[in-house]
């Protein structure tokens, strides 16, 4: 997994809310055993006609936007399907970052499995922030993991909120079954002591 | 003395094998539920890394969302070849890392959120995990069950544990008893309507009161599957004697002086008098109508005697996001609900593919004919489900009134198979989603119960259950 330190890019704006995974990755394309390949089919329905053409309003699809890194979306954020498919289709279309008011839960731990870093902010600030991404190309969003901060293509900052653990990771680019292995003396002792409690798991 | 804990407290002290310094758990997982769709990735990672299945007798195996439901799809020539490879990945690595295993072939096999529950896999006071967001079904059992994405599946394979922070205890009561030709469906879309698809993020939903311990164990289900739309990634329901009656004598449930033993155990699974909820839900059971869906969040839900809202009819973000459904979906607002023609019915998934959802769809349509032109089809969740329905005489039932009668598989929920809507096709569907493109591009999900979707299907319209019943007195 790729580290995240700071990121310097294009944040497309996405106001909808209740941006769901099947949205982000269509069921079609989950029929792969890879985990790579996904971005040219990321949010695959809004993004092309039913020929294969783009939609030119689709916001990914505008000059500006197509080398987002970033996305500044409505609230609930990745609700629906446990899909691991639309935090890879999001990484492998180059987008390190969603900011929002809320994620789904599900999605929100996926991303961090796979070096994405979701940031929740309020309704105030995520406005702002909209704003800013509305300006294009040319405003470039800037997020601090260390410091725990957005700042605008302006100068305006705002710090963020999150898990220890997570950034942790995040920051040196951990393997969680790596770090769990080195606790399976505390994973055999405890299968030891259920075996009598609970025989019948 | 401990303070008093509520059920989730419980299962998740129980499950606890570390705790660190800032809260995060390593939680264990005693059942652990794999699917053809979002496993692959995560055997692979364990091959590149030469691990193990830590626990495979733990681990239960069942291709669902891919297969055909279609006669002679043990011919893997039935299946496009990207589906085909999936499932014969999932042959592979059920044999190659010796977990269990129900093909298509066995009878058994069904949607892995059937086969579990209906096998014993599911006990109470268990931790279940799947690579699905409806692993929340398992709840009904008084079991901690959420989905996981691929990443954890493999982290699961390894370790037999996930990496966890503790969630909020979120009370939701259904009090009093519901009305006739209301259901379990109705009380967890209701739920979700009152609530959002947001409501419930950062909880694990306990849902209790009279109306939920009325509900039989197939209806707990269909609730406790529905949580995820609520944004909880569990719902609960402490176990009683239905339960126990549920369980007892299945395959994998404990036996003889194990069961008594478990059961002893799972008497103690139930929320301490005082323990503290982060939020309560009170809803009345004599309150809750049949519902439908309008637009393409399982959060628009009304009452079917209602009438399709318009976009100012919301504030803040769901204004565009209410235009949006209303322009996807093909709906004027004002029309009533039961003037929305429908073209096609699906009754099955994990949330309504249960024995009591046939027969309650069976009773609608028993000596009747769909409406002309109308395509129907019943899906059972498992194919000791398909096999009970046909001993019954539900099945022929479906078939009498110009019904298709599949085998057992996800289906047309989420249309990975060759069951798909067109564009701009209607579906009255009994599954759980109704978002955009969800079952087949440009298709149109109005989710609702099964008895609904059965009046749908006679009648060709939305339809209030309630009326057709009332005809049938």
């Amino acid at each position: 997994m790729d580290k995240f330190t700071t990121l310097t890019g294009i944040a497309a704006p996405m106001a909808l809310v209740n941006i769901d995974t099947d949205m982000i990755i269509p069921k079609q394309f989950l029929k792969t055993i890879k985990r790579s390949g996904l971005g040219k089919n990321l949010f695959d329905e809004m993004r092309y006609n039913q020929d294969g053409s783009e939609k030119p309003d689709f916001v990914l699809n505008q000059p500006a936007y197509r080398q987002s890194e970033i996305i500044v979306a409505g609230d609930n954020f990745g609700c629906g399907s446990s899909r691991e498919h639309a935090p890879w289709a999001l990484l492998d279309f180059g987008i390190r970052c969603v900011i929002s008011t809320s994620f789904a839960d599900i999605f929100y731990s996926n991303c961090f499995k796979n070096g994405i870093l979701p940031i929740v902010m309020p309704q105030d600030v995520v406005d702002v922030l909209m704003e800013d991404a509305r300006k294009g190309a040319n405003a470039r969003m800037t997020v601090d993991l260390e410091n725990q901060t957005v700042t605008t293509s302006d100068g305006q900052s705002f710090g963020f909120e999150l898990d220890p653990f997570r950034k942790h990771c995040l920051m040196n680019g951990l393997d969680d079954i790596g770090l769990t292995m080195e606790k399976a003396a505390s994973i055999d002792s405890y299968e030891a002591r259920v075996s009598g409690q609970r025989p019948w798991i | 003395m401990t303070a008093p804990r509520t059920l989730y407290d419980k299962i998740w002290d129980e499950h606890v094998v570390h705790q660190a310094e800032d809260g995060t758990c390593l939680l264990y997982i005693d059942r652990h539920l794999v699917h053809e769709v979002t496993s692959p990735q995560a055997f692979e990672g364990l091959r590149m890394t030469g691990r193990p299945v830590r626990a495979p007798e733990k681990t239960i195996a069942v291709p669902d969302h891919n297969v055909p439901t279609t006669p002679g799809r043990e011919n893997p020539d039935q299946m496009p070849e990207e589906s085909r490879i999936q499932v014969a990945a999932l042959d592979k690595n059920a044999r190659d890392f010796g977990i269990h295993y129900y093909p298509v072939t066995d009878i058994r096999q069904g949607i892995v959120h059937i086969v579990g529950p209906e096998q014993g896999w599911t006990l109470p006071g268990m931790t279940v995990v799947c690579g699905d967001s409806h692993t929340a079904t398992h709840g009904a059992f008084g079991a901690l069950a959420h989905g996981i994405g691929t990443s954890e599946v493999e982290h699961v394979l390894a370790t037999q544990t996930l990496i966890q922070q503790k969630s909020k205890n979120l009370k939701v009561e259904i009090t009093g008893s519901l009305r006739p030709g209301v259901t379990a469906k109705d009380i967890t879309l209701s739920v979700i309507g009152a609530t959002g698809t947001a409501g419930g993020t950062g909880y694990v939903i306990e849902y209790c009161g009279q109306a939920i311990r009325e509900l039989s164990m197939e209806g707990r289900m269909t609730v406790c599957n529905m949580a995820i739309e609520g944004g909880a990634r569990a719902g609960l329901i402490a176990p009683d004697e239905k339960t126990f009656a549920y369980v007892m004598g299945r395959p994998h449930a404990p036996k003889g002086a194990a069961w008594e033993a478990a059961l002893a155990y799972w008497k103690t699974l139930y929320t301490d008098e005082g323990a503290h909820f982060d939020k309560v839900i009170t809803l009345k059971g004599e309150d809750i109508a049949p519902v439908v869906t309008w637009g393409t969040s399982p959060e628009d839900v009304l009452p079917i005697t209602g009438s399709v809202p318009a976009a100012s009819d919301f504030a803040g973000g769901k204004v565009g996001a209410a235009q949006r459904s209303l322009d996807y979906m093909g709906l004027t607002p004002g029309m009533k609900l039961t003037d929305i023609k429908i073209d096609t019915v699906f009754i099955g998934s994990c949330t309504n593919g249960r024995i009591e959802d046939l027969r309650a769809a069976a009773a609608i349509l028993k000596g009747k004919k769909i409406a002309p032109g109308m395509r129907a089809m019943v899906v059972p969740g498992s194919g000791l489900v398909r096999a009970q329905a046909e001993e019954e005489g539900l099945a022929q039932i479906f078939l009498d009134a110009g019904m298709e009668w599949r085998l057992a598989g996800c289906s047309m929920c989420l249309a990975m198979n060759p069951d798909q809507l067109a564009p701009g096709e209607r579906c009255a569907a009994t599954s759980n989603r109704n978002f955009e493109g969800r079952q087949g591009r440009g298709g149109r999900t109005h989710l609702m119960s099964p008895a609904m979707a059965a009046a749908a299907a006679l009648t060709g319209y939305l339809t209030d259950v309630r009326e057709m019943m009332a005809e049938t007195v």
